[in-house]
C-alpha cells in the first residue's frame, strides 16, 4: 500500500521544488511583506484621513479576501510578469496587510511618554520614528512577523492556482505519473512539518526572550 | 441554616472519638521548597481556630490542603476520622479516588480573599448553583435557602443584581452566603477581608461573627484582624516556617505570648 | 468604464447562482467541524490526563504544521487508496477545512480556558462541583467570551480558506470566477468574486461580534457594571446588615 521505494524516489523531486520555489517565494515574500507592512503601518498613522482611510479600506479588503483569487487576477491581468514573480508579489502584498496590523500594535504598545520625550527634545518627526519609535516597535513585533512568515510558508501551495511548480504541485504531478499519491503527499506533509514546527518553536523562544 | 449537622456544640469536642480535623505528619512541598513539615494538630467539633504567622509560614497552604486545592506531598488529613485525600491501608499510604475525595470534601466550604463570585451568574444563582447541581436540591428549595441566607448577610434586596454591580464588601458577603448554602461542617476563611477597603471590613466580619454565634460550624480562619480573631476563635495557632511555634486561647496569646517569634510577629502587626 | 460595470453586473449574479452554493456549504460544514474539533482538542490539551494532553498536542501540531492544501490532497487522493473510503469532494473539503482550522481553534480554546482566573476554578472545587458541572456551568461561559475574538479571526480565515475547494473539483466561487472570466474579462470576473467573499467575511465577522458583545454583557462587562452604578450601591446598601460595625 505504502511504497517506500516510491517514497524515496519522490523525496529528491520534492526537495528540489521545495528549495527552488517554496523557499524562494517564502523568503522573498516575507521580506516584501515585512517592508510593505511597515510602510502601511507608518502611512496609516502619518497620512491625513482623506488618504489614510481609503488606504485602510483597501488593506482590509485584501486581508479579508482569499489569496487564490488575488493570485488569479494578477496572473491573468499582467501576463508579461512570470508566474513565480506574480506569486512572490501577491503573497508578499497579501501578508503585508497582516504584518501592518502587527506593526501597528507594536507601535501602539510604545508608551506616549516616548513621543512626548522626543517632542520635548525637539526631535524632528522622521528622526523620532527612526531613532526612538521603530527600534522599540520592531523588537516587539518580530515574533509576530515570524509567525506570519510561517503562515505564508504554509500558504505557498496556493501557487498551484497559477501553475507555479512548487512542492505540492510537484507532489500531485509525481503522484499522477506513478498512480499513487500517498508517498508524494506524505513527503510534502513531512517537509512542511519539519520546516515549520521548529521555526514556530524558535519564534516562541524569541518571544519569551524579547519580552521585557 | 446549617445548625443541625452536629448534635451539640463545643461540649462534643471532649467526648467524641474522632476530631473534626486531624493533620497527621503532613508534609507539603512546592517543587524543592518545603512549606509544611511533620505537621500534626487536631481541631475539635465546632471549634473555631485562627491561624496567624508571617507570610510564607504555610497557614494558607493548610486551608488549601483541606479544600483539596493543593496535593498533599506526604502524611494524612482526616475529617471526622475519614481520610480526605489519602488513606492508610495495611500501613501503606494510598491515594483515594476522585469520587471518594468528593464525598468528604462536601463537608467543607471555603471563602476566598478575592471573593471569586461567578461573573456569569446573578447573586442568587451564585448561591443556588452548587446546592442544585451538587446537592441535588430542587430549584425552589435552593432559592428559598439562598434568600434566607441573603437576608442574613443583609443583601436580600440585591438577589437579582450582577456581581460586578456590588461593592467588594457586598461581594464577600455573597461569597459567605454561597459557602453556607452548602451546609458545611467546616468553613475555611482565607484572609477574607484583605482585599477590602477598610470601611467595608466591618460588615463582613459582622456577618462572620453572627455565623460563629448562631451555628456550630467548625472554622479555620487565616486573618490579620486580631480583634476578630479574639472575638470569634477559641484557639490561636502561631505558624512559622511550616511549624506551629505556639498555640493558646486568644486572650493569652495576644496578651502574654510566650514564644519570642510570636512576640515579634504580634508587635509588628498590632 | 461603464463597460466594466456592465461586465461586473453580469459576473456578480452568475457567480452567486453558480459558485455561491459550494462555497457556503464548505464554509458552513467546515465551521461546524472546526468548532467541534477546537472544543474537543482544546479541552483535551488543557484538561486531559497527561497522556491525552500529549496525543492531542501532537494532533494539533500536526494539522497546524502541514499545509491545508497538502491535507486536502491527502484526503482526496491518498485516503481512498489507503482505506477504500471515498468521501466525495464536498466531505473531503469540509473535513480538511474543519481539521486544519480546528487545530488552530484548539489553541484558542486552550488559551481561553487558561485565561479564566484561577480563583474561579478553585471556587468551583470548593463548592464540590464535579468536573463536568464545573466546566459547563462555571468555566465555559467565561471562557466562551474570551474565545469569541479568536474564533472571529479563524472564521474569516476559513471563509478565505474555502477558495481551495475548487482543487478537489467543487464548483465554488473561485472556480466559477475563472469560468466567467472568459466571457467578461479578468477584472470584472475576479473583482465580483472578491466582493462576494468580502461580504461573506463581513457578515460572519459581524455575527461573531454580536455574540461577543452578548457574552460580555452576561459577564457584567461593558456598560453593565459601570463605576457610577457601583458607587451608589455602596452608599445605599452597606449599612444594611444587622450585625454591621464590629471592628
Amino acid at each position: 500500500m505504502f511504497d517506500s521505494e516510491l517514497f524515496l524516489e519522490a523525496l529528491p523531486v520534492l526537495l528540489k521544488a521545495f528549495v527552488e520555489v517554496t523557499l524562494v517565494v517564502t523568503v522573498l515574500g516575507s521580506l516584501l511583506a515585512a517592508v510593505l507592512g511597515l510602510v502601511w503601518a507608518i502611512a496609516l498613522r502619518e497620512l491625513p484621513a482623506a488618504i489614510g482611510r481609503p488606504l485602510r479600506w483597501v488593506l482590509d479588503f485584501i486581508r479579508m479576501t482569499p489569496l487564490p483569487v488575488h493570485l488569479l487576477v494578477v496572473y491573468y491581468a499582467f501576463t508579461q510578469i512570470s508566474p513565480k514573480t506574480v506569486g512572490i508579489l501577491v503573497i508578499g502584498i497579501h501578508y503585508s496587510t497582516y504584518m501592518a496590523e502587527s506593526y501597528r500594535s507594536g507601535i501602539d504598545s510604545i508608551r506616549s511618554g516616548q513621543w512626548e520625550a522626543a517632542t520635548a527634545l525637539s526631535l524632528p518627526r522622521s528622526r523620532t520614528w527612526r531613532a526612538v519609535i521603530l527600534p522599540q516597535a520592531i523588537r516587539n513585533t518580530l515574533p509576530s512577523l515570524g509567525n506570519w512568515a510561517i503562515a505564508m510558508f504554509k500558504d505557498t501551495p496556493f501557487l498551484i492556482f497559477i501553475s507555479v511548480p512548487e512542492m505540492v504541485t510537484a507532489a500531485r504531478v509525481f503522484g499522477g505519473r506513478n498512480f499513487s499519491y500517498i508517498e508524494a503527499m506524505t513527503v510534502a506533509g513531512l517537509l512542511f512539518l519539519l520546516a515549520s514546527y521548529p521555526t514556530a518553536v524558535l519564534m516562541q523562544k524569541l518571544e519569551k526572550k524579547l519580552a521585557y | 441554616m446549617p445548625t443541625d449537622s452536629t448534635p451539640t456544640t463545643e461540649a462534643a469536642t471532649s467526648t467524641d472519638p474522632a476530631p473534626r480535623i486531624e493533620f497527621e505528619d503532613v508534609e507539603k512541598k512546592f517543587g524543592k521548597t518545603t512549606v509544611l513539615k511533620d505537621l500534626n494538630f487536631t481541631i475539635g467539633r465546632g471549634e473555631r481556630v485562627t491561624l496567624i504567622g508571617p507570610s510564607g509560614s504555610g497557614k494558607t497552604t493548610i486551608l488549601r490542603l483541606l479544600m483539596t486545592l493543593e496535593d498533599l506531598t506526604d502524611g494524612y488529613i482526616w475529617v471526622d476520622g475519614d481520610p480526605l485525600t489519602h488513606d492508610r491501608r495495611d500501613g501503606k499510604r494510598v491515594e483515594l479516588k476522585p469520587k471518594q475525595i468528593a464525598q468528604v470534601r462536601k463537608r467543607i466550604g471555603m471563602v476566598f480573599q478575592q471573593f471569586n463570585l461567578f461573573p456569569n451568574m446573578s447573586v442568587l444563582d451564585n448561591i443556588t448553583e452548587a446546592p442544585i447541581h451538587v446537592l441535588g436540591q430542587s430549584k425552589d428549595e435552593a432559592k428559598e435557602n439562598a434568600l434566607t441566607l441573603l437576608d442574613r448577610v443583609g443583601l436580600r434586596n440585591r438577589a437579582d443584581a450582577h456581581p460586578t454591580q456590588l461593592s467588594g464588601g457586598q461581594q464577600q458577603r455573597v461569597a459567605i452566603a454561597r459557602a453556607l448554602a452548602m451546609d458545611p461542617e467546616i468553613l475555611l476563611l482565607d484572609e477574607v477581608t484583605s482585599a477590602l477597603d477598610p470601611e467595608l471590613v466591618g460588615d463582613v466580619l459582622g456577618v462572620l461573627e453572627d455565623v460563629a454565634e448562631t451555628t456550630d460550624i467548625t472554622m479555620l480562619i487565616v486573618t490579620h484582624e486580631m480583634q476578630f480573631a479574639r472575638d470569634v476563635s477559641q484557639r490561636v495557632m502561631m505558624f512559622d516556617g511550616g511549624q506551629i511555634v505556639e498555640e493558646a486561647p486568644p486572650e493569652e496569646m495576644f496578651t502574654r505570648p510566650k514564644n519570642e517569634r510570636t512576640q515579634k510577629f504580634l508587635e509588628a502587626i498590632i | 468604464m461603464s463597460e466594466f460595470f456592465t461586465d461586473l453586473g453580469t459576473a456578480l449574479p452568475r457567480l452567486v447562482e453558480e459558485g455561491l452554493r459550494d462555497t457556503l456549504l464548505s464554509f458552513l460544514g467546515g465551521a461546524v467541524l472546526m468548532v467541534l474539533v477546537a472544543v474537543l482538542l482544546g479541552l483535551a490539551t488543557h484538561q486531559g490526563p497527561i497522556w491525552l494532553r500529549g496525543i492531542s498536542r501532537a494532533i494539533v501540531e500536526f494539522f497546524r504544521g502541514t499545509s491545508l492544501v497538502v491535507q486536502l490532497f491527502f484526503l482526496f487522493y491518498a485516503l481512498p487508496t489507503l482505506t477504500g473510503v471515498d468521501l466525495g469532494s464536498m466531505w473531503t473539503a469540509i473535513l480538511a477545512l474543519g481539521l486544519n482550522y480546528g487545530a488552530y481553534g484548539a489553541e484558542v480554546v486552550r488559551g481561553s480556558l487558561a485565561a479564566v482566573p484561577k480563583g474561579q476554578w478553585e471556587t468551583a472545587t470548593a463548592l464540590s462541583m464535579p468536573w463536568a458541572t464545573k466546566i459547563r456551568r462555571i468555566i465555559w461561559p467565561q471562557a466562551w467570551a474570551l474565545m469569541l475574538p479568536g474564533f472571529n479571526n479563524l472564521l474569516v480565515m476559513l471563509v478565505k480558506g474555502t477558495a481551495v475547494v475548487g482543487l478537489v473539483l467543487l464548483n465554488d466561487l473561485t472556480f466559477e470566477s475563472e469560468q466567467v472570466r472568459r466571457e467578461v474579462g479578468t477584472w470584472p470576473a475576479f473583482l465580483a468574486a472578491l466582493i462576494i467573499y468580502f461580504l461573506i467575511a463581513l457578515v460572519v465577522s459581524g455575527v461573531l461580534r454580536v455574540l461577543e458583545r452578548r457574552a460580555q454583557r452576561r459577564l457584567g462587562l461593558g456598560d453593565f457594571g459601570s463605576q457610577k452604578e457601583r458607587r451608589t450601591d455602596d452608599e445605599t446598601d452597606d449599612a444594611a446588615p444587622a450585625h454591621a460595625g464590629v471592628a
